[in-house]
């Protein structure tokens, strides 16, 4: 066992943050010619939401794809719970507590809403084919427990409303707001989320801030997200690292990163005199 | 429940809440009381299960120091821990004040100062925010107790405590405290106050509403049996907590009767759960039925021609017919057989649809509803009736008895209620539900309720001759004069106009002028629907009010009215000689609406004076900038070029009758 052991941190707000999750040894990741990330090394926390920042094409959604386990770096490692992650299937991958959103919405839009969520509870289901078609015994309970579940995500993201709603006629933020819940259902002990405020207006990411607190904060899951507005990443997020051009050029607390000269340069731009 | 309680309930001694609770509890303990959609599923509590739990509340805010007399505010959406609160609160002898959920904390501050409140019962995080938000203006507020958990966790709790934990609390304390709890509901008589209630107030700060529990239970015993309700009743309790109606059918008359009270999951689910329980005792104020009209209509057209033939036919046939069946009056059996017929094809189906496939008997009031309106729902065979009512009167001042019912009356004075008219037309009555005083204000008090006890509506009305029924024309201070000295009575034409699916809102203005002018708002619901099948696009509603197309449509609509006005010779002055379509809806957040969604009228012409100037002038167009506020409280600037429009105006003889309906 590779452990890192340590006694995490509190954050401004009082939070007790854990110890190592997960950590990024060195890693580096090719597409052919091209290099979408250059050896970086950043660890994740037990509990703490966790950003990653960067202009257009730094590498970030590359990011979120190896943390997932989608895409095997060529090279570094990622230790998870202290041991080295293998190269792994998705399903396999979810099963370890790992669950996301994406940046394009990636929901059945045929189905409703609460059909979708109950798909997020797949991996807390263990009867067989038949006993489902057939709606005997372990099949029915196992439903009524996984929808009981889904209700309290239901409540807890406020889509009562929309529960029987096919997803196709639902609006954008609450398409991402369903995306969400879907992920959540996993019950992951990891949740990355890609962009979760993209292409909304004020509101609609006010009340998404306010959902990605409440679930670090109710059910005590670790957030990774990658986001562009920086005011949402300024508030949201007790760690921030960001990414420019593949590689890592910057990793602290918002104020740290914001007061960073290099990641003010790539990032926000110079003030020209 | 303890046997003080039961020995006064047995003695007939029922004179608050509390009691009437314990009185449940023991007769009927075993029939459901209330019902709450929560996790998808109706969770029920039965009467003894209630008179536990608030038992329970009030245990726990006994221990958290609640005092005889202390004012405790309850804020929040409809769910039964805020009405069990309410009672808790009673039963401990303090005064429960339930606030406008949707208050932003502006208004909030206002009657929290105003009332003195100890302690603050919140639905979510978003009202405890509000309250911690004015907390540092409103000294009083000493305890915060929170219902839904949810974001709670990081918030200071030295002051604060989740329901559940004041309950188990309180559960704790039984032994300890029960006896001192006893003692309080025991000491409770008609002359203790039951709940104050601010009116929203169409002019001014709004108003502390003192009302006893004699007026609550008198109110309730007198208007339960006028409509013989049972215990088997059922109602949807989903209107704000604040409002009488609200007190008085979701509290005194479900605890005098001892009938059921479901609370939606939420407000957007609101549809859906009201067809899930089917009341049959409904209140709704006539903008719901008129949503309600609206969404049908729009889905109507939206059918195939098959079904939209088959819906025109039978409810035409409905029109003609349906309301003399309900009314009992004779009707041919052939008419009987094709309503027959038509229940099963369409009014059936429609009724289950809307959620009122069950309802026994339904109420609207707050102001008047369209003809057109209340007789759709009528035809279909649901028992609308009219009431009139005011906070100061624990609701009831006039209403419908079955089998007398007509849109443009509101019914004959209420069992108990006396009613007589003043020499200017303005309507006053006296009852045993009648109002305490206003709250710290003796002025007001003195200026409402006179010292027999005879209280001024403000509303101009007369007695109809033969019926006795009572008609209300508007409010005694918006019913005005033309400068040709004909009477200009607004409400009249923009209920005519507000008919129109299309159409949300309307105010006419003309009152000492030689004609009238309209702003319309139109309802985006409706008139979006109609862009989209049109292939109109909009990006916003202020471009989709401004569209041409609309304002076509709109302009229709208005020479329609106009058409309907000409016919009655006494009103016909009030036709509607310019109009505009305006950018903004009318927002109780703006000031341009009370809580209730009634429009204040002062304060609209205030605010768009240059709009009425631009109407008078005969301008084309008008740029104008108006100011909102946003649902947190920040103000933005709306800016807008407004076209104007001429509409065609009747001159009385040549009208045409067709437009009339």
């Amino acid at each position: 066992m590779l452990d890192t052991q340590d006694d995490g941190y509190m954050t401004a707000d009082g939070r007790k943050i854990g110890g190592v999750a997960m950590e990024m040894r060195n890693i580096t990741l090719r597409f052919g010619g091209v290099v979408a990330i250059k050896d970086i090394s950043f660890d994740i926390r037990w509990g703490e939401v966790r950003a990653i920042i960067g202009p257009n094409g730094a590498g970030k959604s590359s990011m979120l794809n190896v943390i997932s386990g989608f895409y095997h770096p060529q090279e570094g490692e990622v230790i998870y719970k202290g041991y080295k992650r293998p190269r792994m299937r998705p399903y396999e991958v979810a099963r370890m507590g790992i669950a996301r959103t994406f940046q394009n919405i990636a929901l059945f839009e045929g189905m409703s809403v609460l059909d979708n969520i109950m798909t997020g509870r797949l991996n807390h289901m263990s009867s067989g084919f038949l006993s489902q078609a057939m709606w005997w015994g372990k099949a029915a309970r196992e439903e009524e427990e996984n929808r009981e579940k889904v209700e309290k995500i239901i409540d807890f993201l406020e889509i009562q409303h929309i529960r029987k709603t096919p997803v196709a006629r639902l609006p954008y933020g609450l398409k991402k707001r369903v995306e969400l819940a879907r992920a959540l259902a996993a019950e992951p002990a990891i949740l990355l989320l890609d962009e979760p405020m993209a292409g909304m207006n004020v509101e609609e990411k006010e009340d998404m801030c306010r959902f990605v607190l409440d679930v670090n904060d109710e059910f005590g899951t670790t957030i990774v997200l990658i986001e562009h507005d920086m005011g949402v990443v300024m508030d949201l997020s007790d760690r921030v690292v960001v990414m420019d051009y593949g590689k890592k050029i910057g990793d602290g607390t918002p104020d740290e990163v914001r007061n960073d000269e290099e990641v003010i340069k790539a990032y926000l731009g110079v003030a020209h005199d | 429940m303890s046997t003080a309680a039961q020995e006064a309930a047995a003695q007939g001694a029922l004179q608050s809440i509390p009691a009437l609770l314990a009185r449940n509890a023991a007769s009927q303990g075993n029939r459901t009381a209330y019902r709450e959609k929560e996790f998808g599923i109706w969770q029920s509590w039965t009467w003894s299960e209630v008179a536990d739990e608030v038992e329970a509340i009030a245990l726990g805010f006994l221990a958290l120091g609640m005092e005889r007399g202390d004012y405790v505010a309850i804020i929040g959406r409809n769910r039964p821990a805020l009405y069990w609160s309410m009672v808790a609160a009673q039963s401990v002898g303090a005064i429960p004040v339930p606030l406008y959920q949707d208050s932003v904390a502006e208004e909030m501050a206002y009657v929290l100062e105003h009332c003195g409140a100890r302690f603050a019962i919140c639905g979510d995080q978003e009202q405890v925010d509000k309250v911690i938000e004015v907390r540092a203006r409103v000294s009083a507020i000493e305890q915060i107790v929170y219902v839904d958990r949810r974001g709670m966790r990081k918030y200071d709790h030295s002051q604060m405590n989740w329901i559940d934990d004041v309950k188990a609390e309180g559960r704790a304390a039984r032994q300890r405290l029960l006896p001192e709890l006893d003692q309080r509901r025991n000491a409770l008589t008609y002359d203790h106050t039951c709940v104050i209630l601010y009116t929203s107030g169409t002019t001014g700060k709004p108003k502390g509403v003192v009302l006893s529990n004699r007026n609550i239970i008198e109110a309730s015993k007198a208007s339960s049996e006028f409509d013989r309700l049972k215990p088997t009743d059922e109602i949807v309790a989903y209107l704000p907590m604040a409002w009488v109606g609200d007190f008085i059918f979701a509290i005194g008359q479900a605890y005098w009767t001892g009938f059921c009270v479901n609370c939606p999951e939420s407000a957007a689910t609101m549809m859906t759960d009201l067809r899930e329980i089917g009341p049959t005792y409904f209140f709704a104020p006539p903008r719901i039925f008129e949503t309600m009209l609206t969404q049908v209509m729009i889905r109507m057209e939206d059918a195939g021609r098959a079904k939209k033939r088959l819906f025109d036919t039978y409810m035409a046939h409905a029109r003609r017919v349906g309301p003399a069946i309900l009314d009992g009056k004779p009707v041919s059996a052939a008419d009987r057989a094709k309503y027959a017929l038509g229940e099963l094809l369409v009014y059936g189906p429609l009724k289950n649809t809307l959620g009122l496939s069950r309802v026994r008997v339904a109420y609207t009031a707050g102001e008047a509803i369209g003809p057109e309106i209340f007789e759709f729902y009528r035809s279909l065979g649901i028992n609308l009736k009219q009431l009139y009512g005011q906070t100061e009167a624990s609701v009831f001042i006039t209403q419908q008895p079955d089998g007398e019912v007509r849109s443009d009356t509101v019914g004959v004075p209420s069992p108990g209620v006396e009613v007589r008219i003043a020499e200017n037309g303005e309507v006053f009555y006296r009852s045993p539900g009648t109002f305490v005083e206003y709250f710290k204000n003796p002025e007001s008090t003195a200026s409402t309720k006179d010292s027999a006890g005879w209280v001024a509506t403000g509303d101009a009305g007369f007695f109809e001759e033969g019926s006795g029924h009572l008609r209300i024309i508007d409010r005694a201070k918006d019913v005005g004069k033309m400068a040709d000295g004909s009477m200009f009575a607004p409400k009249y034409v923009e209920n005519k106009l507000k008919f129109f699916p299309n159409i949300l809102e309307a105010v006419l203005f003309g009152n000492g002028r030689d004609r009238c002018v309209a702003f319309i708002n139109i309802d985006l619901s409706a008139v979006g629907n109609w862009a989209e099948r049109n292939n109109i696009g909009y990006s916003s509603y202020q471009e989709l009010a401004g569209h041409p197309r609309v304002l076509e449509m709109i302009q229709e609509h208005v020479e329609e009215v106009n058409a309907s006005v000409a016919q009655d010779r006494m009103l016909s002055g009030c036709q509607v000689h310019r109009f505009l379509v305006l950018h903004k809806e009318l927002d109780a957040d703006d000031g341009e609406m009370t809580r209730t969604r009634k429009v204040r009228r002062r304060i609209v012409e205030e605010k768009f004076a240059d709009l009425i100037a631009a109407l008078y002038d005969g301008q084309d167009s008008v740029y104008t900038e108006t100011e909102v506020t946003y649902e947190d409280g920040r103000k933005g600037k709306l800016k807008a070029t407004l076209e104007l429009r001429d509409a065609k105006v009747f001159d009385t003889e040549t009208a045409a009758p067709i437009a009339a309906q």
